[in-house]
């Protein structure tokens, strides 16, 4: 017997999405600083502020979980 | 969301929710000073002391202190401010500093001992930063492109074929009045509030399974638990200065953006 809330299983899938465009973000700065070590320092806030933008639907996710 | 693991025994699991985030006053009822206001006084107080101290005696070869504070103060300046805004990004290189130091101490409040409790997890305070940023960047564009031109640049980018303009121009509306202040808010708050979750979870579900459940398994799972509270802490300090650079980051390309004026 177990007892839960029905919205953490709805953050579990909205946090599908969220996951796989973090992965993709990552992916593509990882291959670009490979092919290109000097541009790191340029990708590095590209890639974190697409993390940012990416991760906010999850958080706004676990948000709405909490609230509703 | 209660998970009770020893539902027959009479006394289960609790689970920590968002009750965990509600403090009672400190000085007995009636009073109104909690934790939370304690560590925001707390980190203000040491944010204070500690660029008082750095920049008291600027020497040429600077010292321990003054390394330490020029450290966070160039990173500020260089990876984020002149990164994300340009050469204008010197102006505001004091407000950045300023946000990212307020940011990052109240975070790692989170995984200092006995206060253990981040400041940013209570809306309140990411909110305040985020109207603030909100205010900042808006007036900057304002003044530096006019009440008309600033909207018209951010509602009819130039570049674009018309017809996406019926698309485009309320989005750009909504996004940049409504959705930025509000994302910028709420992802430093959840971020804490779900990083300082876990860590209570683990923390309190090991106990539980150690002392209270007992038994081989009960003891082997436990530590299991304990031991990776101790990585999350790790873990969770990472992404408190993470969120910290994040929130900074974002303010400062909203104002790149409202200081770019023609695209």
């Amino acid at each position: 017997m177990v007892e839960g809330n029905v919205n953490m299983i709805g953050y579990g899938l909205a946090a599908i999405g969220p996951g796989i465009g973090i992965g993709l973000i990552f992916a593509a700065y990882i291959s670009g600083v490979a092919r290109q070590p000097e541009s790191r320092s340029m990708l590095q806030s590209i890639a974190i502020l697409g993390f940012a933008l990416a991760e906010a639907l999850a958080i706004i996710g676990i948000g709405l979980a909490f609230a509703l | 969301m209660s998970y009770p693991l020893a539902a027959a025994e009479g006394e289960g699991f609790v689970s920590p929710g968002p009750g965990t985030f509600v403090f009672p006053p400190l000085f007995g009822e009636g009073t109104f000073f909690t934790k939370t206001m304690l560590i925001v006084v707390l980190g203000s107080f040491a944010i204070a002391v500690f660029y008082y101290l750095a920049a008291r005696r600027a020497a040429t070869v600077p010292g321990k202190l003054q390394f330490a504070g020029e450290s966070v103060y160039g990173f500020v300046r260089n990876s984020i401010a002149l990164d994300a805004i340009g050469h204008e990004g010197r102006k505001y290189v004091p407000y950045l500093a300023t946000l990212f130091s307020f940011i990052a101490v109240l975070n790692i409040s989170g995984i200092i001992p006995v206060l253990q409790f981040p400041a940013t997890s209570r809306i309140a305070i990411p909110l305040f930063l985020a109207i603030i940023s909100w205010v900042i960047y808006n007036a900057i564009g304002i003044k530096r492109q006019g009440l008309v031109g600033y909207f018209k640049n951010m509602m009819f980018p130039p570049g674009i074929p018309w017809p996406v303009y019926i698309l485009l121009a309320p989005i750009e509306l909504f996004s940049t009045f409504f959705v930025r202040p509000i994302t910028l808010a709420l992802r430093l708050t959840f971020n804490m509030f779900a990083g300082h979750l876990v860590l209570v979870l683990f923390v309190l579900g090991g106990e539980y399974l150690v002392f209270d459940k007992g038994g081989l398994v009960g003891i082997a799972a436990g530590s299991v638990a304990l031991f990776g509270s101790i990585v999350l802490t790790f873990f969770e300090g990472f992404v408190q200065l993470l969120q910290a650079y994040v929130f900074t980051l974002l303010t400062a390309l909203y104002i790149g953006g409202a200081l770019a004026d023609e695209h």
